[in-house]
């Protein structure tokens, strides 16, 4: 069976979700304290939630960067192992340096909690093989930083590349390329503004982020 | 004319964020740090009759908006004197 990790950090808090996301699919992945020094031998996927780890003191994501587990998923990765954040994760692994840019505050100024449509710009093995090319995704946002930031020359190496996976159809957060996903330079590391976790089971308003779970499982 | 406003927790204020911040600098390494405090810097353009009034109106905007006087202190420094145009 998969072998699935999920970070906890002071202030995460969709862990749950995630967890129960996860079970939707048989797969009973364990919770990690960010204070752990390694990773469960043989893991398959190391999962980052959302929430607000460390109050978003300093800036978001910053100060769970730094913490312990954090080498232990450096190594991890180096290994090619794969990693997967949504939301404070992807503010979390951008801050960690796993992936390029930065998050920062929505356009609006204002917190966006609603369903959002995303498209699926580039098909990546490890993380959204369950999707055709341009197809429509619907599932919630819930972030008030979540506007995509990098320089020039990272914006045309991650479109060049094919690592922008998933773009909102309506760039309601200001993201530069409206783009909501990203993956790292190997293909091993994603990280996601939007939570799939919450468009799994049958009482969400929408089922559409099975297909991420699906692809990260290899079903 | 412009202002920098720096606010400070006042002492034995517990300061959460830079608790934090202090472990976190400490895991990356830096080990001689012993303390963290986080302020805010607030930059102010305004335009005011003389000097002493852009004082006058600083200090009232700090006691009243910017700062809370029960746990917080603030500096006042005017960086540009010169009257704003636009």
């Amino acid at each position: 069976m998969t072998k699935v990790a999920i970070v906890v950090f002071p202030g995460t808090n969709r862990e749950k979700d995630m967890q129960d996301a996860f079970a939707a699919f048989g797969v009973k992945a364990v919770f990690v304290s960010h204070t752990e020094t390694a990773l469960p031998a043989g893991l398959d996927l190391l999962v980052f939630p959302g929430g607000f780890s460390y109050g978003d003191y300093l800036r978001c994501g910053a100060i769970a960067a730094r913490a312990p587990i954090i080498r232990a998923a450096k190594e991890y990765a180096k290994k090619g192992g794969k990693i997967f954040g949504v939301c404070n994760g992807f503010q979390i692994l951008c801050e960690a340096g796993f992936l390029p840019g930065v998050l920062t505050r929505n356009v609006s100024g204002r917190f966006v909690c609603k369903q959002v449509d995303l498209v699926a710009e580039n098909i990546d093995k490890n993380f959204t093989a369950a999707f055709k090319t341009k197809e429509t995704i619907r599932i919630p946002v819930a972030h008030g930083e979540g506007s995509y930031q990098a320089n020039d020359e990272t914006l045309r190496r991650l479109s060049g590349d094919g690592r922008i996976l998933l773009t909102y159809q309506e760039n309601f957060n200001g993201s530069r390329d409206a783009i909501a996903g990203v993956t790292d330079e190997k293909g091993a590391v994603f990280g996601m503004m939007p939570h799939p976790e919450n468009a799994v089971l049958p009482h969400h308003a929408s089922r559409d982020g099975r297909k991420f779970f699906e692809s990260l499982l290899g079903l | 004319m412009r202002a920098n406003i720096l606010i400070r927790l006042k002492k034995g204020v517990f300061d959460p964020q830079g608790a934090a911040t202090l472990d976190a600098l400490k895991t990356d390494g830096f080990d001689g740090v012993s303390d963290i405090r986080i302020g805010k810097l607030i930059d102010v353009t305004l335009t005011a009759p003389s000097i002493e009034a852009a004082r006058e109106n600083l200090k009232q905007m700090c006691e009243k908006l910017l700062a809370n006087p029960v746990m917080e202190n603030y500096e006042i420094e005017l960086v540009d004197i010169t009257e704003d145009k636009s």
